[in-house]
């Protein structure tokens, strides 16, 4: 790890091709995944002969037919707000990994407010889609991204005081020191093992943060905002070639993020016990996206299973039962880890 | 009618008191279902690769019994989309012996069913007094063109060797 200090261009350089080739490398499979798996969920059997065995060459397929075709922009647009706004939603998405542990030494940077950051940049999403909504110049797109901005602040709460009780656990803001945190031994009779925080007392915080998630994500029994029956694509509507593509990828990375998210905060992250730190540098980052794959499984499982929401349930599920049964976590928590 | 009132209902109009449920058993109820079709083979048939085998009464195609067709034209008018295109001549038979009866018969020249606007409706196979019409699960008939699509008598009766023999009648 210390190969390239003093070298800090470099450095990020590296740091900056390797998120993005992560992001990309992910968003691929992950893309296959969902068409894969939703398909089957239904009884379908989904892309097939694309790249000649099960139609695993689907994604790029799709990836190079976005960029083939014409970039629009509606006439009434405001050209340089609608021409950015795909670029801030993937920045922020890419922007989440930089915090995201894959082991005690493969971070890109360990900040001490890692958890505050990771809440901040998710919200810079929020406003590219904002963006995109206003400047379409397009009534879907307007009432897309109002609701996209509803949604997001309700299910932002819930989401930060899920993550408010895991740091009061921790102790620690650092996504390096939650994971450590969780590696701590706990002695359980005369037994002493390390568990994940959804086993020891976040399990609330754990369900509270992943239907957040899903929100956040504007993922479907969320996306009202996108809405295809009622809204044609919301702040989508007039997008297209590589501006929707970028929509889309950001879409998927933000999942893949998250995924990671849950897995550092509740699942334990790239901790395994018994092994030496050189070793959790190695292995790590496969545990962090083995564990990371099964909250994006279920996500996608949700996502082929239940109907969309309407958005006064929608707004109702979030002010009126995740914020106050997070509000009433996070005061458990901090009793008990005041008395214990 | 509310008996403890539930003010979580706004929208029970009619009248009916509504418990508060639990949404919770649903939601796993409807989890399982889909993770159940995960590990199921899928319904998909690959077409071209291999052949769906309709059900026998299926309304794939429109198929023609010259023989019993005596150019009535009830069909063609009766044709919503006026699809069916009919043209014919009548034949003056010599009576069987001397100083008996001229019979005319009808002799069918054109019988066009245009396959392009024709939709499945069925009313001409229904309306036909000789049941010179039928329902054939033949379904692949497509073309290049949508002009190809008219097709013609000897088509139509080609057709008829795929007809499927009628379900049996219903014991009264």
């Amino acid at each position: 790890m210390d190969l390239t200090t003093g070298y800090f261009w470099l450095d990020t350089l590296i740091k900056v091709a390797v998120v993005l080739g992560l992001v990309m490398g992910l968003a691929l499979p992950v893309i296959y995944a969902e068409v894969k798996l939703m398909a089957h969920m239904q009884n379908r059997v989904g892309p097939y002969y694309a790249g000649g065995r099960f139609g695993w060459a689907q994604p790029i397929a799709d990836g190079l037919k976005f960029v083939q075709k014409e970039d629009l922009v509606p006439r009434e647009a405001d050209s340089a707000v609608f021409r950015t706004a795909p670029y801030v939603v993937i920045m922020a998405a890419v922007a989440t990994f930089v915090v995201i542990p894959f082991g005690p030494g493969v971070v890109a940077r360990d900040l001490d407010l890692g958890a505050f950051y990771l809440l901040a940049i998710s919200s810079i999403g929020t406003l590219g889609v904002l963006m995109a909504g206003w400047s379409s110049a397009n009534k879907y797109s307007l009432v897309g991204g109002l609701r996209a901005a509803a949604q997001l602040i309700a299910y932002e709460l819930p989401l930060l005081l899920a993550v408010l009780a895991v740091v009061i656990q921790a102790g620690t803001m650092s996504l390096n020191g939650i994971v450590e945190a969780q590696g701590a031994p706990l002695q359980i009779g005369s037994i002493q093992v390390s568990l994940p925080y959804i086993l020891t007392g976040q399990i609330v915080s754990f369900v509270i943060f992943l239907i957040a998630m899903v929100a956040e994500l504007s993922r479907i029994p969320f996306d009202m905002p996108i809405a295809e029956s009622e809204l044609t694509m919301g702040y989508l509507t007039e997008y297209s070639s590589v501006r929707f593509s970028m929509f889309f990828l950001g879409e998927y990375a933000s999942l893949i993020a998250f995924s990671l998210v849950v897995a550092t905060l509740f699942l334990g992250g790239y901790y395994v016990p018994w092994v030496s730190e050189a070793w959790l540098n190695a292995i790590g980052p496969l545990v962090v996206f083995a564990k990371g794959a099964l909250i994006v499984f279920f996500a996608l499982w949700i996502r082929s299973t239940f109907p969309r929401l309407r958005e006064d349930q929608l707004q109702t599920m979030a002010w009126r039962w995740l914020i106050p049964i997070a509000l009433v976590n996070v005061m458990v928590i901090s009793f008990f880890k005041v008395v214990i | 009618m509310t008996d403890n009132g539930s003010p979580d209902n706004g929208q029970n109009g009619n009248g009916d008191h509504k418990k508060i449920r639990f949404p919770f058993p649903g939601l796993f109820k409807g989890l399982a279902f889909t993770g159940k079709y995960l590990f199921k083979k899928p319904a998909t048939v690959f077409y071209p690769d291999e052949q769906e085998i309709p059900v026998p009464r299926a309304r794939g195609v429109i198929a023609l019994d010259t023989e019993a067709c005596t150019v009535c034209m009830l069909c063609a008018r009766e044709c919503p989309d006026w699809c069916i295109y009919i043209e014919g001549h009548k034949e003056e038979q010599e009576p069987e012996e001397p100083g008996g009866r001229v019979k005319v018969r009808a002799e069918l020249d054109r019988f066009d069913i245009d396959y392009g606007l024709c939709m499945y409706c069925g009313i001409c196979v229904d309306v036909c007094p000789f049941d010179a019409l039928f329902w054939s699960p033949e379904y692949e008939y497509s073309e290049h063109a949508v002009v190809d699509l008219l097709h013609d008598k000897a088509k139509l009766t080609d057709w008829l060797a795929t007809v499927q023999p009628p379900p049996p009648l219903e014991s009264s």
